[in-house]
């Protein structure tokens, strides 16, 4: 779910549509968007205060076979979460759990992993190496 | 005498129709794209995002456009989109010690773990003009060092070590986090409503506070103990699942203020602490956040109240811009009624006090 939920829609919707997997749920709740209030703590690991709200989109769909399944996204693409949610379904029944893994999570963890190591290595380059000069005799 | 007036249908119509107009401008210029505002006007999208008090970066920009460019206007209607939403609940606190930095620098520690990431700054630049933007030359990629991801722990945790620095900010057990959004304010506020209402604020205002504090009023000592910006990830709790569902990452700016303490019969002397932390890319505001947070807990530190910044009732009553600019610019709207009986009072007056002039002269004349 949280693969899905950091995925953009375009990334889920084209790996959803090349994995050939059957997609079709009815939908039991929304997709719907709402509000989360976001906590945060005072000092970092203090008392839990509230720090603002976002935009959350949630889906809860049911798959032919009874199979049940859930998303939440931040933002509101409601399509997108609706995808989401069939693919949490396709996920959690038993035969289909490994073609999700290997066709869809895996690539966007992948994916995730990439972008999370371009951005660190574009910051790494701004970190400051400090040239240190020893003056006096001690 | 009373006289309802009706009319002014066409004109507003017509001045909305205006407005929608000029804020097209010359039709021969292409129209903005939000992705454009969203990827060029960032800082503008997240000064929307902390002050409206919506994480939305697209909402923010949509605001921003219809707005003209007025941030005001733009949180405004942002405020406004926020009340048609329904709350699906409380995220759990963000984590910001597990934040993928993007930027993260300290004053106080030259070497500290993690080190010091300059990330993208507006420091260190010289401030010219740069009249090769205005030609829409290419930008070159970035430079790009690949290290080894290193822990970044807060730099209040390393002062902590020593016992030098007070702790996080607790709450007493029990203790139901306040909502501002939900109840009514009541002064004076714990610090968790405080820093609700903080966050929201307007960036000039608590700016313009934070000053005075450095300028003396209600003077704190502070350092930047640790500035860091990134992303966290935000979790929910909800009653479908027995676990907590990721809902993606979002951008904020942490401020971690140092301040000096000079302890008290029951404290020892030691650091005390301000905190700014804000939605988006937003350092200035975090920063002022903190020195507000500081300076605003001069009752709980058995300080002296004696500056604007330390008062909590005027900071927070007038730090909500949405407010502030409602109640000033309502004073343009129609007060016809309200005027002329001025008018009458004045008229009247004015009336008995030339009456009585009068009537002092003829006194005077006389004598």
């Amino acid at each position: 779910m949280a693969a899905f939920a950091a995925a953009s829609g375009d990334e889920l919707r084209k790996l959803a549509k090349a994995s050939g997997l059957a997609l079709d749920a009815t939908p039991l709740r929304g997709p719907e968007t709402g509000l989360v209030t976001v906590r945060g703590r005072i000092g970092g690991g203090g008392a839990p205060f509230n720090t603002g709200e976002a935009t959350v989109t949630r889906a809860t769909v049911q798959l032919p076979s009874g199979q049940v399944g859930h998303a939440y996204s931040l933002g509101r693409d409601r399509e997108k979460v609706r995808l989401a949610a069939t693919l949490d379904a396709v996920w959690c029944t038993p035969e289909t759990r490994a073609a999700v893994e290997q066709k869809i999570v895996a690539p966007l963890v992948r994916m995730q992993a990439e972008r999370d190591a371009k951005r660190h290595a574009e910051t790494a380059a701004t970190k400051v190496d400090f040239f240190t000069m020893v003056r006096g005799e001690d | 005498m009373y006289v309802a007036v009706k009319g002014g249908e066409a004109a507003i119509r017509n001045a909305h129709k205006l407005l929608a107009d000029r804020r097209r401008g010359d039709r021969s210029v292409p129209a903005l794209r939000l992705d454009q505002i969203v990827e060029q006007l960032g800082l503008g999208v997240d000064r929307v995002m902390s002050e409206g008090s919506l994480y939305d970066r697209e909402l923010a920009a949509l605001a921003i456009v219809q707005a003209r460019g007025d941030l005001i206007e733009a949180i405004f209607l942002v405020r406004a989109y926020r009340t048609t939403l329904p709350r699906f609940g409380y995220t759990r606190p963000m984590d910001t010690a597990t934040m993928q930095a993007e930027r993260r620098v300290s004053a106080t520690y030259k070497d500290l773990p993690g080190g010091q990431m300059l990330g993208p700054t507006f420091d260190y630049t010289h401030r010219l003009l740069d009249p090769e933007l205005a030609s829409g030359g290419d930008v070159a990629e970035p430079e790009l060092r690949h290290a080894e991801p290193e822990a970044m722990p807060r730099v209040s945790d390393i002062l902590g070590g020593e016992g030098l620095i007070e702790e996080d900010g607790p709450l007493p057990s029990g203790h139901v986090t306040g909502d501002i959004t939900r109840e009514p304010m009541e002064f004076p506020l714990d610090r968790d409503s405080r820093l609700q209402a903080l966050s929201r604020g307007d960036e000039g205002f608590l700016l313009a506070l934070a000053y005075s504090t450095q300028r003396g009023y209600a003077r704190s000592h502070p350092f930047v103990g640790e500035i860091r910006i990134g992303e966290v990830e935000l979790e929910l709790d909800v009653p479908e699942l027995d676990f907590p569902v990721t809902l993606g990452r979002i951008r904020v700016t942490e401020c971690q203020m140092v301040n000096q303490f000079h302890g008290s019969a029951k404290i020892p002397p030691q650091f005390t602490r301000g905190y700014g932390l804000v939605f988006g890319q937003s350092e200035r505001k975090a920063m002022a956040m903190s020195l507000c947070d500081r300076a605003l807990r001069a009752r709980e530190l058995g300080e002296d109240i004696t500056a604007a910044a330390q008062d909590e009732e005027f900071v927070i009553s007038h730090s909500d811009n949405v407010q502030a600019t409602g109640f000033v610019e309502h004073l343009k709207l129609p007060h016809y009624v309200d005027f002329q009986a001025e008018l009458d009072l004045v008229r009247r007056m004015r009336a008995e006090h030339d009456a009585s002039r009068a009537a002092d002269g003829h006194k005077e004349a006389a004598e």
